[in-house]
């Protein structure tokens, strides 16, 4: 094969780019231009008066463009319009269908029960053994003291509702508290499943059966988590038995909407419900009985309109039967539940169970209640705050929109009753944050006058700062309140009732003090929680504590003057919680923290905590997890200034990196850090180095130089290589830019044929590709080395990608031989397309030199023969496709970069075409293209000679 | 292919207007002879009860010694090759509500230890007093008994109270009169150791399959009762009972 000579087309890059430029044509104010901001000047809109008398004027300075907004506003605004048109009496009457509207659903203010859920179930646990009892057969035996007898049909039918399931009656004993709560998923489980065989009567029988459970107060810790596993099911069924009922009410014609009165629904419906309320009518005993209708209180609205404002009061009656107080203020609890559900505006039954049950609090320290405790060996303090769930449900539902004067009046019933310390944490659990809050200083005097040995008194102080927390107290109180409450607290004795209650009152102190006060309570904090390490049982509280201190001192340097933050930190010694909370602190300082900073206190304090962080890394830290590390480390680092003092941020990253070794991350931001304070000094300077910046600035190119083999990805220590040459060259560092490129070439053969990417394996080609055409850029303006050869780096870096084992299938080799071509191009002009400020490229240094130009050829003859090599031997079937669009891209080459008027390049040229061609696989559009192109070109000065070549370039015709 | 004979009585409930009748086999034709085409037939009726002399139709009623029963037959004769078919059926009357209106008769009620008869050592019960009141004695079926019961004090803890309701039969026969009381329905108002001198509703639903207003014929009677069962710890059992009339109004 013939060898191609090389000839470079001269360029003038200026004369280029100038022809290149659009025109620019100077704008007259008020022209029309696409990027010219649209200024909407103030829009007057009078005061709309009832008669419908609107005007309104908007101008925009920009006439042809119309901002859409202000559009609008021209003319009548469509909401004026409608409130002037509108006739008072219609708005009236649609206000008062909305009012009725938001009355009969509850809003999203109103803290629905599935947020109970768990907080009851996590917090009401027992480890003793519990019991259910089950008959689901009959209830044989039945208190008769008349003589049985039932006529022979009323037995067998009596018999065969007994049959179903017969000798399933069971009693589980000995169960754990899982055990017992897997049985009761299980039994909600065959409900459905009895449901969705038709087994209704058995389905009830569950029901029943459930609810009977909740009559027994055995093992009474965990009343409250049964009531909730209980309710879930009878929630289930009531659910089941209206959808039920509600399907049968749809006939082929219509569905019932949801809003449907009695009228609507269908004798079979109103018999089936009907049938349903009998049935539960004749439940035997008291507490299934009540609970399975209140289950089923929706179904009502299926009969009457009243039904259930008939049923609700009755209901509320009903659960005076029920003797056990603890098992009652739970009936009331679940009633208010499904009350609210089904009916909100019935409010008045609600205040009724609350009165109701204010007249049955006296029981609570009866001799039944009293017996069963010693029984149970239960004290009075632990049982009390058992009622706390169903009292904070039923206070609750009450309170929400509930006038003042409601609150007030059942504030004052609470404060007549002994004991009330019950009653007083509900009433602080459920009423409005903002009415505790302008109480504090009376709620403070009423819980100092609860009795000692009842409810116990921290919860009490926590519930107070859950309100303060929440609502603000009066100004004039607010220290008062604070001194009140933590010489309370300060004498808890427990240390978890202590920190649950700290916990609490630290956001009130935050809130409204400085960091004086907020030191006081760290400090008592930590006297509390050090003795015998009580804080290892509290870590959840303590960290919470910090949260709340971070997210009300966004200014770290008055965070860490308050001396006992520090020491705060010390009492987390478990490594997961600690870094814990150093990730917490780190993201508050990223999110809060405006301005670089180099106050020493912020610096130590945080690198400490950052220290703690990546001191946590190992061999099994996942990925994700190093990930977050390294973000929030370099969120701090980049935060760090020392404004002028270059030296001290060298010496600080240094430091960091010292310290950070193990967050491959966090050193290459290092890397990027100290790169962007060598050009920073070189900012500073002007360019002009003196002797110490100069210094200084090769000490920043020997921290990236050491640094980066420290690190294990391999394109990043390519890219870190090639980027840090560049601002060694901008420093005007030669050597040491050489240096990083060499580095760089003899890092290529180690790049592996596939890396991983975000876990997955991908082949590495194409980054090689990317970084080296990124490469040969730089490579242009490298000035040679006197001690070595011409074109050194060029060489050696051809060197190497000439060993490099390379795909078969691809072309990525010649796509860079191109490219190399491009750049041997480049460095033939007699100026070169770009320069680095004080740096002499090799077009000074050579001064197009004839020995330095035909070296250049030369290898470009190099380049060019790799490249028809490869193109010959993709002249088999299945590369021919590769042949043609590969061929195409070499001409577009050398029509961009050779100079045509060479013959032998001209013919290459011309050949490339053919082939491009030759077998069909070019696609015709873009040859099209490419011939208009060059005829396009040809009509340039000096470009006469492309018309001829134009000629020569056949279009195939497809056929 | 055999032929099949079905009734079907479109609402079991339906209430038949009627005064006093006799209960006779009173016969309809409803089809003249002839053929009915192969398939479902399907022949819509309607016969009134008819009344005869001072007889009362009483309401539908199933008890131990009394039943009350109406049955509806349909025959249908056959030529002589194939067998005659016959079907029956049974349907339930309830009778007209009464016209007027109901009188209540509330009752008052106070139990203590002294109130009680039946009692073999009256020192050994525990002291309690327990007032109420029910509203009415005088019931219509479809309405609830209601009432009112306070535990105003007891000794002992109390453990259940119960309204028992209770249905006598009487009738005459030639031995004498036959007497049969049977429990119906139990029902638990108060569950535990009640909150003293709060009020505990009385309210239970009549059972509708059990029940039937109150009968009083000749030859037989159907009456009802309602047991307050107090059921007090150390198993002492206290029952104080009240007769009561159900009516259909």
């Amino acid at each position: 094969m013939a060898v191609f000579p090389w000839h470079s087309r001269s360029r003038n890059y200026k004369a280029e780019f100038a022809s290149c430029r659009l025109e620019a044509v100077p704008l007259e104010f008020g022209d029309y231009h696409p990027l010219k901001p649209i200024t909407v000047t103030e829009s007057k809109t009078k005061k709309v008066s009832r008669k419908g008398s609107t005007s309104s004027t908007s101008s925009s300075s920009s006439s042809s463009v119309l901002d859409p907004l202000s559009s609008v506003l021209d003319g009548t605004d469509p909401l004026s319009m409608f409130a002037a048109t509108a006739d008072p009496a219609a708005t009236d009457s649609s206000r008062k269908r909305r009012d009725r509207d938001e009355n009969s659903i509850v809003g999203s203010d109103f803290e629905p029960w599935a947020n109970k859920r768990g907080e009851i179930l996590a917090r009401y646990t027992t480890t003793e053994k519990l019991s259910i009892n089950l008959f689901m057969g009959s209830e044989k035996g039945k208190a008769g003291t008349v003589t049985s007898a039932m006529s022979e049909k009323v037995r067998t039918r009596l018999e065969e509702l007994d049959d179903f399931e017969e000798g399933s009656q069971k009693e589980l004993l000995n169960l754990t508290q899982q055990d017992y709560v897997n049985r009761i998923e299980e039994l909600n489980q065959s409900l459905k499943d009895a449901w969705a065989s038709d087994q209704k009567v058995k389905a009830l029988k569950i029901v029943i059966q459930c609810s009977k459970l909740l009559s027994d107060t055995s093992v009474i810790q965990f009343y409250p988590s049964k009531f909730v596993l209980i309710t879930d099911i009878l929630d289930t069924f009531g659910k089941l038995v209206y959808e039920r009922i509600f399907s049968m009410c749809v006939d082929n014609r219509s569905v019932l909407p949801d809003h449907f009165s009695p009228e609507n629904v269908n004798d079979t419906a109103k018999e089936t419900c009907l049938n349903w309320f009998f049935k539960i009518a004749s439940i035997r005993e008291l507490i299934p009985r009540f609970y399975v209708e209140a289950s089923i209180l929706k179904c009502n609205k299926f009969l009457s309109k009243t039904g259930i404002s008939e049923c609700l009061p009755r209901l509320t009656c009903m659960i005076r039967g029920i003797g056990d107080p603890l098992v009652s203020v739970y009936a009331r609890a679940y009633l208010c539940r499904v009350g609210m559900e089904v009916a909100p505006h019935l409010k008045e039954s609600l205040n009724k169970n609350f009165f109701d049950f204010l007249l049955t609090f006296k029981q609570i320290h009866g001799d039944t209640v009293q017996n069963q405790l010693v029984v149970q060996g239960v004290e009075l303090p632990s049982y009390l705050p058992l009622y706390s769930p169903a009292m904070d449900w039923i206070f609750q539902c009450i309170s929400y929109h509930a006038p003042e004067a409601l609150l007030t009046e059942m504030m004052d019933r609470c404060k007549k009753l002994g004991n009330n310390a019950l009653l007083l944490n509900s009433v602080m659990s459920a009423f409005r944050a903002e009415f505790i809050a302008t109480r504090s200083m009376d709620f403070i005097g009423m819980i100092k006058e609860c009795d000692e040995s009842g409810f116990p008194k921290h919860l009490l102080f926590r519930s107070l700062g859950l309100n303060l927390a929440l609502a603000d107290p009066p100004e004039g109180d607010r220290l008062q309140i604070l001194n009140e409450a933590w010489k309370v607290i300060t004498k808890l004795k427990n240390p978890q009732d202590y920190i649950n209650c700290a916990e609490v009152w630290v956001e009130y102190t935050c809130k409204h003090f400085t960091k004086r006060e907020v030191n006081t309570v760290l400090a008592d904090v930590i006297k509390h929680m050090t003795p015998d390490r009580a804080f290892e049982d509290s870590y959840p509280q303590l960290h919470s504590i910090i949260k709340k201190v971070i997210a009300h001192f966004h200014d770290f340097s008055v965070l860490f003057s308050v001396e006992k933050f520090l020491p705060f930190l010390d009492m987390f010694q478990k490594e997961s919680v600690r870094v814990e909370v150093c990730k917490c602190i780190m993201e508050v300082f990223i999110k809060h923290q405006q301005e670089p900073t180099k106050d020493p206190v912020i610096l130590n304090a945080l690198l400490h905590v950052c220290k703690t962080m990546h001191d946590s890394v190992n061999a099994l830290t996942l990925e994700d997890e190093k990930r977050m590390l390294a973000y929030l480390i370099n969120g701090f680092i980049k935060m760090v200034s020392f404004g002028r003092d270059f030296e001290q941020q060298l010496s600080f990253y240094v430091e960091a990196r010292s310290m950070f070794c193990n967050l491959e991350p966090v050193l290459v931001q290092l890397i990027h850090s100290v790169n962007r304070l060598a050009m920073e000094t070189r900012k500073v300077m002007k360019g002009n180095h003196s002797r110490k910046t100069a210094a200084f600035v090769r000490a920043c190119v020997a921290y990236c130089f050491i640094t980066i083999p420290s690190l294990v990805g391999i394109f990043t220590r390519l890219n870190l290589y090639l980027h840090s040459g560049q601002v060694a060259l901008a420093n005007q560092c030669l050597s040491q830019a050489d240096a990083f490129f060499k580095a760089a070439i003899s890092l290529i053969p180690e790049v592996p044929k596939m890396i991983n990417i975000d876990g997955k394996m991908r082949p590495s080609e194409s980054f090689l590709l990317e970084f080296l055409c990124n490469f040969f850029s730089t490579l242009l303006i490298v000035p040679d080395h006197p001690e070595h050869g011409v074109l050194f780096l060029v060489r050696e870096l051809l060197n190497v990608i000439q060993d490099y084992t390379w795909e078969d299938s691809s072309d990525d080799k010649i796509r860079i031989y191109t490219c190399v071509l491009h750049l041997l191009s480049a460095m033939s002009q007699e100026n070169y397309l770009y320069h680095i400020d004080k740096v002499d490229s090799n077009d000074s240094l050579y001064g197009g030199d004839s020995k330095f130009l035909a070296e250049n050829n030369k290898l470009c003859e190099t380049v060019m023969a790799q490249i028809l090599e490869h193109l010959k031997t993709l002249a088999k079937d299945e590369a021919l496709k590769r042949q043609s669009s590969l061929g195409l891209s070499f001409f577009n080459s050398i029509l961009a970069h050779g100079d045509l008027r060479n013959n032998r390049l001209n013919q290459l040229s011309v050949n490339l075409w053919h082939l491009a061609q030759r077998h069909g696989c070019a696609d015709t559009r873009t040859m099209v293209k490419t011939l208009e192109y060059i005829k396009k070109r040809s009509k340039q000065p000096d470009m006469g000679h492309l018309t001829e070549l134009a000629l020569r370039l056949p279009l195939q015709t497809r056929t | 292919m055999g032929t099949s004979l079905d009734i079907k009585i479109k609402r079991a409930n339906k209430v038949y207007h009627a005064g006093p009748i006799q209960i006779i086999n009173s016969t309809i034709e409803m089809v003249k002879p002839g053929k009915f085409p192969s398939g479902k037939t399907e022949i819509p009726f309607e016969f009134p009860l008819h009344v005869k002399g001072n007889k009362v139709l009483y309401e539908t009623y199933h008890g131990v010694f009394v039943n009350i029963q109406y049955t509806l037959r349909c025959d249908m004769r056959r030529s002589l090759l194939a067998k005659d078919l016959t079907k029956t059926c049974e349907f339930i009357v309830h009778s007209a509500p009464q016209k007027g209106k109901l009188t209540p008769s509330p009752v008052d009620f106070t139990i203590t230890p002294e109130t009680l008869q039946n009692v073999k050592e009256r020192a050994l019960l525990p002291k309690f007093l327990i007032r109420g009141h029910l509203n009415s004695t005088n019931c219509v079926i479809t309405q609830p008994l209601t009432g009112e019961l306070v535990v105003e004090s007891s000794e002992a803890a109390i453990k259940s109270i119960e309204l028992q309701l209770v249905r006598v039969e009487t009738c005459g026969c030639a031995e004498g009169y036959a007497r049969d009381a049977t429990e119906i329905q139990n029902i638990q108002i108060a569950d535990g150791d009640v909150c003293r001198s709060l009020s505990v509703p009385i309210y239970m639903v009549f059972p509708r399959l059990f029940t039937c207003p109150t009968l009083e014929t000749t030859n037989f009677k159907v009456e009802f009762e309602v047991n307050i069962v107090v059921l007090l710890h150390a198993d002492h059992l206290i029952t104080e009972n009240f007769p009561l009339k159900l009516c259909r109004m």
